[in-house]
């Protein structure tokens, strides 16, 4: 018998980013390729670092408010909600009902905005380009929604601590039921488009697995944790705002179509959190207190010179931001750290791309779903 | 467990190692609200306990929320670690307070891996030395730049690589 003869490989080294569209952003991946094959990958960050935690500290707790909106910029008001409950949980606090329905609304159409942009975008990575304007015409409609209540539509300091910036505005009610209707349909759609096309399957199905004791030794959250069949989710396990008043599941993956823990589930799983967003949607519309007249801006302290520290976190789109805030009586917080969930998701790339091929990698990023600006702040 | 079974156990393993206990939950409305913190008084033991909290039957750390920098302002640095166990859910904080001018720790990253980017961004805006971490590198500024800039006494330099810095 002949013995085939070893081929000689040489390793490569080849630059991806800082500016390439399927990075999401400024991110430089320094992959090692082996032909294909990638051997490792280094990812560089800081291209985006605007020192917002050196900013916060020259800044009144207000006043941290918008570049909290700038860290996850396609999650503004995520962002917002989880830095003004950690000052409020650290001045304790008691905000008033309508207040609290208005954010959770608020936040979780912010979550089905942040997943349309995801999926969209992952749509756009793995080849296919139609969902991706479907669920930007939907997005539109939240956005509007945003519009009409504070006047921003991507960055809305709209959220303040103690309150609001702007009570909500009469046109949301009714746009909000239309807009749950209508989102119904385009995810049934996005999921005959997309989610089971056979291409898509295909293409991430298996590829990037992630094991759940890994993932959690990592430091992994949000539907990068959930794809490995972990229920945890903050809003569950260490509910915040109202949210224990809503009857939602925990979407976690399944391995009734690919295997536990890959770029499919993680896909899968942000489908799903859409739809239980829309159900807790639904309960606040039944929920509000219509005839409630409370002033949004009532209980906004006239001194916020918290003592003290507090670590508080609330789930994101993206997965656990965690606020650390040290406060030392002073109108200026003495530090500010936030716990980002993209930077410990992305810190697990190399983990999971290795051993796969250079196309793959780039459906892996892509079903992590960073935002560069909450990476590198 | 609750927090003072745990410093109870803690204490009896590593002594004088485990110092105060600040409790600050007493009149919150929130139960859940991570306040409270328990001072380390000897940094070479982090790794140890590290180990304890995460392999411990009944403690089980299995997961590192957040490692964090203090600059305390009083020549001292602090490393805090938030962890939680997803199984038991209970949930730890404790600090470590270095001196400025010489400011090491053994690294965690063997024991969480999540630590590592963490321990590298320390690093990187606090000037902390984290002994045995794998890929000791600034993590968001340049290899090259001057100083760790979270410093409470940190100062901008004028001209960087030849260029006027503005403000």
């Amino acid at each position: 018998m002949v013995e085939p003869r070893r081929l000689h490989t040489e390793e490569m080294v080849l630059n991806v980013g800082p500016q390439h569209p399927s990075t999401h952003g400024v991110l430089r991946l320094e992959v090692i390729l082996d032909g294909e094959l990638v051997v490792d990958v280094i990812p560089h960050i800081g291209y985006l670092h605007r020192c917002f935690e050196k900013h916060a500290e020259h800044m009144t707790y207000p006043q941290v408010i918008p570049y909290v909106d700038r860290m996850d910029y396609i999650a503004a008001m995520s962002g917002e909600h989880g830095y003004v409950t950690a000052v409020e949980r650290m001045m304790n606090i008691e905000v008033p009902e309508k207040v609290e329905y208005i954010r959770v609304l608020f936040a979780e159409l912010q979550r089905i905005a942040s997943h349309s942009i995801a999926i969209g975008t992952y749509g756009l990575d793995a080849g296919a380009f139609t969902p991706f304007l479907y669920l930007f015409r939907d997005r539109e409609t939240i956005l509007e929604m945003f519009e009409k209540t504070c006047g921003a539509r991507f960055l809305y300091n709209y959220m303040w601590i103690g309150g609001l910036s702007h009570d909500l505005h009469p046109d949301v009610l009714p746009m909000c039921r239309e807009f749950v209707k209508q989102s119904r349909a385009t995810h049934k759609e996005i999921n005959n488009l997309l989610t089971f096309n056979h291409i898509f399957m295909e293409r991430t199905a298996g590829i990037g697995v992630l094991d759940p004791q890994v993932a959690i030794n990592g430091g992994a959250s949000g539907p990068m944790l959930r794809a490995c069949g972990v229920k945890w989710d903050v809003r569950k396990n260490d509910p915040y705002s109202i949210y224990d008043r809503f009857d939602f599941d925990v979407a976690v993956g399944s391995s009734e179509y690919a295997t536990l823990g890959d770029s499919f589930n993680r896909h899968w799983v942000r489908m799903q959190e859409w739809e239980q967003s829309l159900n807790i949607i639904e309960q606040i519309l039944e929920q509000y207190p219509i005839n409630d007249t409370t002033d949004v801006q009532s209980a906004i302290p006239k001194r916020i010179k918290p003592d003290g520290e507090i670590y508080s976190r609330t789930e994101t789109p993206r997965g656990e931001l965690g606020f650390y805030i040290v406060g030392k009586g002073d109108v200026k917080p003495w530090r500010v750290k936030p716990r980002s969930p993209a930077f410990s998701n992305l810190s697990l790339l190399p983990l999971i791309s290795r051993g796969y091929l250079i196309a793959d990698l780039i459906v892996i990023l892509g079903s992590i779903d960073i935002v560069l600006g909450e990476i590198d702040r | 467990m609750t927090h003072s079974e745990i410093i109870v156990l803690l204490r009896s393993r590593f002594g004088d190692a485990i110092g105060q206990w600040h409790d600050m939950s007493s009149d919150n409305a929130y139960q859940r609200q991570m306040g409270s913190y328990l001072d380390v008084t000897e940094p070479g033991v982090i790794q140890k306990l590290a180990f304890f909290l995460r392999d411990e039957k009944g403690l089980e750390f299995n997961n590192l929320i957040l490692l964090s920098t203090l600059d305390n302002s009083d020549g001292s640095l602090s490393v805090v670690y938030h962890v939680e166990s997803t199984q038991y859910q209970h949930e730890l904080t404790f600090k470590v307070t270095l001196p400025r001018d010489n400011a090491k720790v053994p690294t965690v990253c063997t024991v969480w891996s999540h630590a590592n980017w963490h321990e590298r961004e320390a690093w990187d805006m606090m000037g902390i030395r984290f002994e045995g971490h794998p890929d000791h590198r600034r993590i968001l500024l340049e290899e090259d730049y001057p100083g760790h800039p979270l410093r409470k006494d940190f100062r901008e330099p004028d001209f960087y690589h030849g260029m006027k810095v503005p403000y």
